[in-house]
């Protein structure tokens, strides 16, 4: 088996004597998605938030391609080629579509530090953008600004700004939050596409989106995983059912 | 923030250049002299600009650089002039009464203190970024004043202007379009800047932050780095005000003149190039025209600058230009 991408050794992290993230360990290897579900409060957003830099866990270690990560503050990580997309559409309002991804672009290349050559006119921003806005299924949206997006359209400029970073692994926080059906659907088809760039570990509530895409499932409850496996595995496992799709459904 | 075209900036510069020449023209110096101020104070504008505008970052300390700028200035050449070297230490340093000498200098001093400054203010945010700039310049001020070497309270004079190559310094138009020039050059660098890949990685981190560092770009990187172009900036300015009344004092550095600089930029539009000078012409036609009827002229400045913050954030060029470009 290929090695993995990311890999979480034995995390944990504590606030006060409530302990959100307990020994959890997972990967996520090459080609795959792998879904991350659990109820509210489970300490899903507090393992995102660990993985992405934000927040440092109080023992236990991230690897990336084989590297520690744990001493790498958010910016570093991204660099690296850790994409991340938010709970909360995060997209610079004023920006353009274009604009927006060209800060991807350019963030991911190092080249930020550039004073003099306009950037709307430097083609190696402008197509590496257009190229992405393309795969994310914005092609045409390019000069609207992202304010005035529709909020599923805001949700795949997201992706396409991940892409841009040429990221190694995707870290997607529920991408389908706030999207109607038919909007779900069209991204459920984006992200299947994604994971031929690089594999996802993906957050998520909709059930429907992570059955049809994931190709493993952790479960995360009380800040434990307490199942992974397939979708079979976890549709069959009896304590996944009891302990959070039973309360669902 | 969207880019207001090159046009409405440019005729804002060349409408000052104009007054100028036809105040000369027509025999009034001491309009010219009023021109060259409002073009000094819009550079120390522009230069604030890039830090609040575009940067978001709302330095009440710009004095600090200003004054740093005209310090550098007046002790430059008032050794040339006493031909006393200005250090010893490491090496001989000297006097000089040449402008183009005096500006990298007064460009590094300025620099440098803002190097400091920022990298301290912007482990802060807010209000407390505000509070700790202010802090900083009003520690330069009390230090100016009590430096007894350098005039202390009473400031420091520099009898003769210092001189430029070709130029005749004394011709109150010739001085006008050296700080023309100075202004005109430095628009265009920071309208080339922000809209370069750090500008607008700079002004993506004025609307969000989390992106940015997404996009695997440290938002404190370049912060600083706008915050020291504005301050050397702000200290060329410094110098040129310096050069302009032979004469540098503590105020320069005071928490007024701080203040009236952001005035410019506030009342001429926020993020706009031209904004500053537009502001500055504005502060400075009031200060001519009401200063001698009353004392008080500033009580109007001060209801003009709430009529713009509340009915045109986008400040008078905002005004001008409302309907266009969004």
């Amino acid at each position: 088996m290929a090695e993995p991408i990311l890999v979480l050794k034995n995390l944990v992290r504590s606030f006060g004597a409530l302990t959100a993230t307990d020994d959890v360990s997972l990967d996520l290897r090459p080609g795959e998605i792998h879904a991350l579900i659990g109820p509210n409060g489970a300490g899903k957003s507090t393992l995102i938030k660990q993985i992405a830099g934000e927040l440092r866990p109080d023992s236990g270690s991230i690897l990336f391609e084989g590297q520690s990560i744990n001493a790498l503050d958010p910016a570093e990580r991204a660099r690296l080629g850790l994409a991340r997309s938010f709970q909360v559409s995060s997209v610079v309002p004023d920006f353009t579509v274009l604009e927006n991804t060209m800060l991807a672009v350019q963030g991911a290349s190092g080249s930020t530090f550039r004073f003099l050559k306009p950037a709307l006119s430097d083609r190696d921003l402008t197509e590496p953008a257009a190229f992405h806005i393309r795969q994310a299924g914005l092609a045409g949206r390019e000069t609207v600004p992202a304010a005035a997006l529709a909020h599923g359209e805001r949700r795949r400029l997201e992706i396409a700004m991940a892409l841009a970073m040429r990221p190694r692994a995707f870290l997607l926080d529920e991408p389908m939050a706030g999207m109607g059906v038919e909007g779900a659907r069209d991204l459920t088809a984006i992200l299947a596409a994604l994971k031929a760039e690089a594999p996802i570990l993906l957050v998520e509530h909709d059930m429907d989106a992570v059955f049809a895409l994931a190709d493993r499932i952790s479960v995360l409850v009380y800040g434990r995983i307490i199942a992974t496996g397939t979708v079979d595995d976890i549709r069959a496992s009896e304590e996944v059912r009891r302990s959070y799709l039973g309360e669902e459904a | 923030m969207r880019f207001t075209g090159a046009l409405p900036n440019a005729a804002i510069f060349v409408a000052l250049v104009a007054v100028a020449v036809v105040a000369d023209r027509s025999g009034n110096p001491y309009i010219v002299t009023l021109a060259t101020k409002v073009a000094i104070f819009g550079l120390a504008g522009v230069g604030l600009n890039l830090a609040l505008g575009y940067g978001g970052l709302v330095s009440f300390g710009h004095a600090a650089f200003f004054g740093l700028g005209g310090y550098v200035t007046a002790i430059l050449a008032s050794h040339a002039a006493s031909a006393t070297p200005v250090a010893t230490v490491p090496f001989t340093m000297m006097g000089t009464n040449e402008m183009l000498a005096i500006w990298p200098v007064a460009l590094l001093v300025s620099g440098l203190a803002a190097l400091v400054i920022g990298a301290l203010s912007l482990r802060t945010t807010g209000v407390y970024f505000i509070m700790v700039t202010l802090a900083f310049a009003q520690m330069l001020y009390y230090f100016a004043v009590s430096w007894p070497a350098y005039g202390g309270e009473d400031g420091l004079s520099f009898y003769v202007r210092n001189s430029f190559p070709g130029a005749n310094i004394f011709a109150p138009l010739q001085f006008f379009a050296i700080c023309a020039a100075a202004l005109g050059v430095t628009m265009i660098l920071v309208a080339l800047l922000t809209q370069s890949r750090f500008g607008l990685a700079l002004r993506a981190a004025k609307q969000n932050e989390a992106r940015v560092i997404a996009s695997g770009v440290r938002p404190f990187a370049l912060r600083l780095t706008a915050f020291v172009l504005s301050g050397m900036v702000a200290g060329l300015a410094g110098a040129l005000f310096a050069d302009l009344n032979r004469f540098v004092s503590p105020a320069m550095l005071s928490w007024h003149m701080s203040g009236e600089i952001m005035v410019f930029v506030i009342l001429g539009g926020v993020g706009r190039l031209a904004g500053p000078i537009a502001g500055a012409a504005v502060f400075i036609a009031l200060e001519y025209l009401l200063g001698p009827v009353s004392d008080h002229w500033q009580a109007l400045l001060g209801l003009l600058l709430i009529l713009i913050v509340l009915f045109a954030p986008g400040g008078l060029m905002g005004l001008a230009l409302r309907g266009r470009h969004g």
